[in-house]
């Protein structure tokens, strides 16, 4: 584990675009991966990648936003900022899983989703507002994984999930500390000051019970040692999805349901009462 | 008996909504923001805070959209007392909290109430812009996810007044996460076969647009409400280029299949009425 490092640091390692991406991730942890592509109404969206794969030898579909490290990758997937498309693919992927009864895995790496004229044409909140409420009444596993940083209604859209799990120097906030800055004080150049302030460490965010579990980290990063921070994210996966292929369809949709139902609701403003 | 009580609510109403509706005490006259002309402020209140000259709408307090909406006497807030709160210890945060609180005299941005519209049973909620732009907080995404359970529970359909600027900055995740509960509670409402009709007004943006204000089965929005999820200002510099007259506007988001109907304030509550009608009997056993 990494020696105590401040928001701010971890922010930046959670950009570092060298840190494993979603390829990475398919490449180290699944087998036969066949990406599907297109929403079947309009487009497609490379920001989104998803597919069926096999983990450990059984099907799974994985979807995951897609950063990419050179200037024309990044053109090609839009800085990992999806549009509708994108959201609408990976819904229709949900769905296709919950036929074949595989469980879904989604790696969640963005800066948000895309704020852009035509994204907005083509309802960006509609097609978000529709995976959280899709998402929230699957009857498979649902695994989120945060990998990098997982910002506002653009990450929530693949997040709502049984297990959400975090890598420890991810970040996962309502926006980015930039955005949040510029909201609260008219002041981007005041991020640093925001991520402190945010709580949107996976320290934090486990202690809010916003996420379920931490994945550890070689010292400096995930990109200083990246088949060490690949196992060690194979093997959280791994345990989850274990204990959740235990339990029924409906016990996985009420519990999905009601983690997310007592967010919020009066509990962490106790002591003030 | 019961009539005294209706009539008792249906007074507590009026002065709540009358409060709602005079923020400038004094002033005669009120400058449309839209128009520029000004107007003598008992012919725009008469109008439904409309104004006379250009039809904008003036944005107005939950109280009293609920005073325009609902049948006299039948209005019955839900919890009221839900209090605001502060879940991150977020500095300064619980005095803008409390100069809200004086400035609206609401605990929080979101009024849930029961009432008739046309005679018909049904919930009702409102987010009002004037508390903290109408930003979900942990306590707005719970009264709304109560209102919902409510009208799950009591079979009741299921009316929600957008109007927000997005997310409350101050609650940080706990505010995203609204997002999820609210739209977790409408998926199970919608599996009893239950109306849910979503009315987005000025403006609709951010993570409650993103969440339950477009999940309506039938969506209406007021003339010239902005909608979207991003804001104007953000898209404008990620595109570095003005956006074309109208854009996000209430008929924008009808033209591209969003909205169902724009639907003005002074027939707002017959249009509820007639949709209420039409849904009378579609609900499963």
């Amino acid at each position: 584990m990494s020696a105590q490092l401040t928001a701010a640091e971890r922010v930046a390692i959670a950009r570092n675009p060298q840190r494993p991406n979603i390829m990475d991730y398919i490449g180290a942890l699944f087998t036969d991966f066949f990406e599907c592509k297109g929403d079947r109404l309009c487009g497609e969206d490379g920001a989104i990648v998803g597919g069926v794969a096999l983990y450990h030898g059984r099907p799974v579909t994985v979807i995951g936003t897609r950063k990419g490290r050179t200037a024309e990758e990044n053109l090609k997937c839009n800085f990992g900022m999806p549009s509708p498309e994108g959201y609408r693919k990976a819904l229709r992927l949900m769905r296709q899983a919950e036929k074949f009864r595989r469980p879904i895995i989604t790696f969640i790496d963005t800066s948000g989703a895309y704020p852009g004229l035509e994204a907005e044409e083509r309802g960006q909140g509609e097609a978000i507002a529709r995976n959280l409420f899709e998402m929230s009444r699957l009857t498979v596993p649902v695994i989120a994984i945060v990998t990098g940083e997982g910002n506002s209604g653009g990450a929530l859209a693949l997040g709502v999930a049984n297990r959400v799990l975090m890598l420890e120097n991810a970040v996962y906030a309502i926006l980015s500390p930039e955005g949040f800055a510029s909201i609260l004080w008219k002041d981007a150049s005041r991020s640093a000051e925001a991520c402190e302030m945010m709580q949107l460490t996976a320290p934090d965010l486990l202690r809010l019970g916003v996420i379920d579990d931490i994945i550890p980290e070689p010292e400096g990063g995930a990109h200083t040692a990246p088949v060490v921070a690949l196992r060690q994210v194979d093997r959280c996966l791994h345990r989850h999805l274990a204990e959740l292929s235990k339990e029924s369809g409906a016990s996985l949709a009420a519990g999905r349901y009601q983690k997310f139902r007592q967010m919020g609701a009066a509990a962490p403003d106790k002591e003030e009462q | 008996m019961n009539s005294i009580f209706a009539k008792r609510r249906a007074r507590l109403l009026a002065m709540k909504a009358i409060r709602d509706n005079q923020t400038i005490p004094g002033e005669k006259t009120v400058t449309c923001p839209h128009c520029q002309q000004v107007s003598d402020r008992k012919i725009v209140a008469q109008g439904l805070s409309v104004c006379p000259k250009c039809g904008y709408h003036f944005p107005i307090g939950a109280y009293y959209r609920l005073s325009t909406i609902l049948d006299p006497g039948t209005f019955r807030e839900l919890n009221e007392k839900y209090p605001a709160g502060d879940p991150l210890h977020f500095p300064d945060y619980r005095k803008k909290l409390e100069s809200a609180q004086r400035k609206t005299c609401l605990t929080e941005a979101a009024v849930t109430a029961t009432g008739t519209i046309g005679g018909v049973k049904c919930v009702v909620g409102v987010l009002d812009s004037r508390f903290l732009m109408g930003s979900m907080s942990a306590a707005v995404g719970e009264k709304i996810t109560l209102a919902i359970e409510f009208a799950a529970k009591n079979k009741l359909p299921l009316i929600l007044f957008a109007a927000s600027g997005g997310a409350r900055m101050q609650e940080g995740i706990l505010s995203l996460m609204q997002m999820a509960k609210t739209s977790a509670a409408l998926a199970r409402f919608s599996e009893k076969g239950l109306l849910y009709i979503s009315v987005l007004t000025d403006p609709t943006t951010g993570g409650v647009t993103a969440s339950f204000a477009s999940l309506g089965d039938i969506i209406l929005a007021e003339p010239g409400a902005l909608i979207g999820f991003a804001g104007p200002r953000v898209i404008q510099q990620t595109i570095g280029q003005t956006l074309p007259e109208g854009f996000q506007r209430a008929e924008f988001q009808m033209a591209h299949g969003f909205v169902d109907a724009v639907v003005p304030r002074v027939r707002m509550r017959e249009t509820l009425s007639q949709l209420l009608r039409l849904h009378e009997k579609g609900g499963r056993q």
